[in-house]
């Protein structure tokens, strides 16, 4: 079963990816953002990772794509202001990088050896909460400042006057 | 049984395709948003890798990368706001005013 | 150490730079904050060198009233104190050192003093010494001596120049280099003092710099010494390479030795020697080099009787004195020393015949007989020539003395066309410098008389010399005394041709300047009894005194022999006594015929001087013009060397170094609009530049993993 819903699902989150990338409005790539996000998160159900899963969905579809259409509603770009997509030579180099990069990650990662089997049960509530709150409490705690520094950010930069 | 490698190749997919996206999208917004895929990607990697090797570390850190990007999102969104009202241009081509 | 006060050396070249950081701080401290507080008041009785006048900070101190325009602060009584202070100092320390050396054996008398380790760099040792020999010894008292004599002299002379303390301290530091030069142990630490005196001519000589011509002066002097210089240098080099050493003792002490073994071959001791009779013309004012010294009479008179007459100038001569055992191998060398020297003294004697400048007259005077001091070298007489050196310092510096007197009573004026008649108001110039100027002429009993025959005598017999030298030397005696004289009648003789608001004040010296110019005389007339020969029943005390110092070296050499026995009457070449005294008697009558002829031009048929000027207007106008040297040496020399810097300029600098300058620039400027491209601005470039350092890192590691 596992492989069937892996390859399924892995192909709407490519695919919702290209989509992304490749819109013309913003709005679009949005909403195939968040398909994407979805497929993601029920990569992450896969590997038994079901707090993960639903931060990204609740995190990501939920709070910074809606961010995302806010804005774009907000800011309301004329279809005519849209910026016009050209190919230039470093774009072009650039989509080859890319693929050259992908390649390389794909020859190396079949290098690895890894114990391949079911899943542990590393991404349940309890894994995730365990190893935060005890390994990982300074991450944590020095987490919670970076957001609240994000939050007191974006409000000083949104205001009217800078 | 899926084997660790195709969760490695499809975050590498992921990756390059928001590498993509960065290195040839005008649009800001469309710019931010292949960012987050790009974080999607390693996510992906993070997760399955810490899965099949037993690691809760993976998960932690997928979860530190989750907080991240909604602050990056967060701060980058405000940014673009401020920018928008001064140049009234979402093209990133357009802001080169820091080349001298 | 059982040396006694010889311990105390090194108190005699320390002593006058003890003055110069004394006065030093007095020049720094309160006389410069006073003289520019007062630069910008319009002052009475201004700047000496304001009146474009000649040689004369005190152009309204003459007159009796200018001087209560000059406030006196206290510091400059307290210079006027320490500068001769320290000079007679060191005098009596020198004469103290001097004596005790003397008390010791004549093999004996060669005290080395080491100070301090100076120079250590490989093989190359130089301590910082100073030796004092019968020949030092000699330097350094005539040094000190009159030195002390021109410091009071000055403290008269420059009352009323502003920048009071600021002369002094050249003048000591002068001293201080000078007794530096002629008390080294070594060749560079004379050279130290070479150099020095030579820095501190300049700063005397364009003393008052904001004349045009005396700022040139010191600049041509500066100039035409340093091509002296670069051969002092060479030599040196030369020396350390030879002998592995540069102190005196220890090159002179290995001159035999390397002799034999072959090493020290003619070729190379001419080598060395001509390259430091090179550095000698510099400084000694020798042809070629001699341009310098006349127009050095911009400086004070003191500085010229001092610097430009009576020690400086000198100094080359000392240096091939002191070098006498490395000369004495080069014959060749011997016979330019000579030639250049018996040139120079005919030469520059026929220019003083026309000059009118009374310190003119003085300055050819001394590079003729700076000539004949390197004539008596030439031939090995180096006894003879020091001794002239002696004599010459004191009734030379007591001419220049004089002239300064004379000058300073006729406030500043120094065409002796507008002189004549001084004689009733300046007494004892006058007596003072005619007596020196009998001794410049030889007359028979004074100084010049017996050192200048020694030469005479030296340049007929010794093996080095020939009757021609001996004929050009009598021939220049006999047109010294014609143009000392022609100087003392137009001077001192005859109606005066005063401006007559100028002889209003013409007045005698004050005592500072009488006193030293009395010393002077006594010794111009004494001086030379230490030196009277054995065939005129004379002991020549001079000439045994120093003896060790050149008869030992000369008896190494293979020449030497010879040359050491030239020496007096205890020669192994004997000559008839007759002939001794004819050629004393030749060489008397001779100068007495210049003298005579000096009294009939000038004093019987005043007008005859202008028809012999009339009758052949082209010789006279090229004596006049001094040969047009100046001229000849402006074309041929300075003319190509200006041509020929810019053309360097214009090709070579301009051109290349630019070139590669600008080139290096618009290379940098290229690459930059190039590698500018990368930092367009632009977030997709940054990105693209980021990604292609990730696909190579991946790709490097994908690498390494491969191969492993």
């Amino acid at each position: 079963m596992e492989p069937v819903l892996f390859i399924l699902f892995g192909a709407i989150a490519v695919c919702g990816a290209i989509m992304v990338v490749t819109r013309k409005h913003p709005m679009a790539s949005a909403l195939y953002l968040i398909l994407t996000l979805f497929a993601v998160a029920a990569l992450f159900v896969l590997r038994q990772a079901h707090f993960l899963a639903a931060v990204q969905v609740i995190v990501y579809a939920g709070a910074v794509v809606v961010l995302f259409v806010f804005v774009i509603m907000l800011i309301n770009v004329p279809e005519n202001r849209m910026p016009v997509e050209r190919v230039t030579t470093v774009r072009f180099l650039g989509v080859i990088a890319a693929g050259l990069f992908i390649l390389e990650s794909a020859v190396l990662a079949r290098r690895f050896s890894m114990p391949k089997g079911p899943a542990a049960e590393v991404g349940t509530v309890e894994a995730v909460g365990r190893a935060l709150f005890t390994d990982y409490l300074l991450a944590f705690e020095v987490t919670s400042v970076l957001l609240l520094s994000a939050v007191i950010g974006a409000i000083a930069l949104a205001k009217k006057k800078i | 049984m899926i084997e660790p490698s195709a969760y490695l190749l499809l975050s590498a997919i992921l990756f390059g395709i928001g590498v993509v996206g960065v290195v040839t999208r005008k649009n800001v917004l469309i710019i931010l948003m292949s960012v987050e895929l790009m974080l999607n990607g390693v996510n992906v990697a993070f997760v399955a890798v810490g899965s099949f090797l037993g690691d809760a570390a993976g998960g932690v850190f997928a979860f530190m990368v989750m907080t991240v990007a909604a602050a990056e999102a967060a701060v980058g969104l405000a940014l673009l706001i401020a920018l928008y009202r001064l140049k009234e241009t979402i093209d990133i081509t357009e802001l080169k005013v820091l080349k001298w | 150490m059982v040396n006694g006060i010889l311990d105390y050396l090194w108190l005699v070249p320390a002593l006058p730079l003890l003055g110069v950081v004394l006065n030093g701080a007095i020049a720094l401290f309160a006389e410069r904050p006073l003289l520019l507080k007062e630069a910008g008041l319009p002052l009475a009785g201004g700047h000496g060198a304001a009146h474009g006048s000649h040689d004369d900070a005190h152009g309204t101190s003459s007159h009796g009233s200018a001087h209560g325009h000059h406030e006196s602060p206290a510091y400059r009584k307290l210079v006027a104190l320490i500068a001769p202070g320290v000079v007679g100092a060191a005098f009596v320390v020198a004469l103290l050192c001097v004596l005790s050396l003397a008390s010791r054996p004549a093999d004996g008398r060669t005290f080395v003093q080491i100070l301090f380790p100076w120079i250590q760099a490989g093989s190359l040792l130089v301590p910082a010494g100073l030796q004092l020999d019968p020949l030092s010894s000699v330097m350094a008292l005539v040094v000190t001596g009159v030195g002390f004599l021109i410091h009071v002299y000055s403290v008269g002379y420059m009352s009323h120049e502003r920048a009071f303390a600021r002369y002094f301290v050249y003048l000591n530091l002068f001293m201080f280099a000078m007794l530096t030069l002629v008390l080294a142990n070594n060749y560079l630490l004379m050279f130290v003092g070479w150099e020095g005196v030579g820095l501190c001519s300049y700063l005397l000589i364009g003393f008052w710099y904001e004349k045009q011509s005396a700022s040139d002066a010191g600049k041509k002097a500066f100039v035409a010494n340093r091509i002296g210089d670069f051969g002092v240098l060479l030599a040196m080099f030369l020396v350390f390479w030879t002998f592995g050493s540069l102190s005196y003792t220890e090159v002179f002490a290995k001159v035999p030795l390397l002799r034999e073994s072959g090493v020290l071959t003619t070729g190379l001791a001419t080598a060395i020697t001509l390259l430091l009779f090179l550095g000698a013309t510099g400084k000694s004012a020798q042809i070629p080099l001699y341009v310098w010294l006349p127009d050095a009479m911009e400086g004070p008179t003191p500085v010229s009787a001092l610097i430009h007459a009576a020690t400086m100038v000198t100094a080359g001569v000392y240096m091939v004195a002191r070098s006498s055992a490395l000369f004495l191998l080069a014959p060749d060398t011997m016979m330019v020393v000579a030639v250049i020297g018996a040139i120079t003294a005919i030469f520059s004697a026929t220019i003083g015949i026309c000059q009118t400048d009374i310190k003119r007259v003085l300055a050819y005077s001394t590079v003729s007989q700076l000539g004949y001091m390197f004539l008596a070298c030439g031939v090995g007489a180096f006894t003879a020539g020091i001794f002239h050196l002696v004599t010459h310092a004191f009734f030379k510096a007591l001419l220049f003395l004089g002239s300064g007197s004379v000058i300073h009573a006729l406030s500043g004026e120094q065409d002796m066309r507008k002189m004549g008649g001084l004689r009733k108001y300046v007494p004892v110039t006058f007596f003072t410098m005619f007596a020196a100027t009998l001794a410049i002429a030889g007359i028979p009993g004074l100084s010049g008389f017996f050192s200048k025959d020694e030469i005479l005598w030296q340049a007929f017999s010794s093996p080095h010399g020939s009757p021609v030298l001996w004929g050009v030397a009598a021939a220049a005696a006999g047109i010294t005394a014609f143009y000392m004289f022609r100087l003392v009648f137009l001077t001192f003789f005859g109606d005066s041709r005063m401006d007559p608001e100028v002889e209003k004040h013409a007045h005698e010296s004050p005592w500072t300047m009488t006193v030293p110019l009395s010393i002077l005389a006594v010794l111009s007339v004494a001086g030379g009894w230490v030196g009277i020969p054995a065939v005129l029943g004379g002991s020549n005390f001079f000439e045994h005194w120093l003896a060790p110092v050149f008869h030992p070296v000369a008896a190494a050499g293979a020449h030497g022999a010879a040359a050491a026995g030239a020496h007096g009457a205890q020669g192994a070449v004997h000559h008839p006594v007759v002939l001794e005294i004819g050629l004393m008697a030749l060489s008397v009558a001779i100068a007495l015929c210049g003298i005579g002829l000096a009294y009939f031009l000038y004093r019987v048929r005043t007008g005859k001087p202008d028809e012999i000027a009339a009758r052949w207007p082209n010789l006279y106008d090229v004596v006049y013009h001094k040969y047009y040297i100046d001229e000849f040496y402006e074309w041929a020399v300075i003319r190509r060397i200006v041509n020929f810097s810019t053309g360097l300029w214009q090709m070579f600098d301009a051109l290349f170094i630019d070139g590669i300058v600008n080139g290096a620039a618009a290379l940098v400027r290229a690459a930059g609009e190039r590698v500018r491209r990368l930092q367009g601005g632009v977030v997709g470039g940054y990105a693209f530049s980021l990604l292609a350092g990730a696909v190579l890192l991946v790709g490097y590691i994908l690498y390494r993993s491969v191969v492993q």
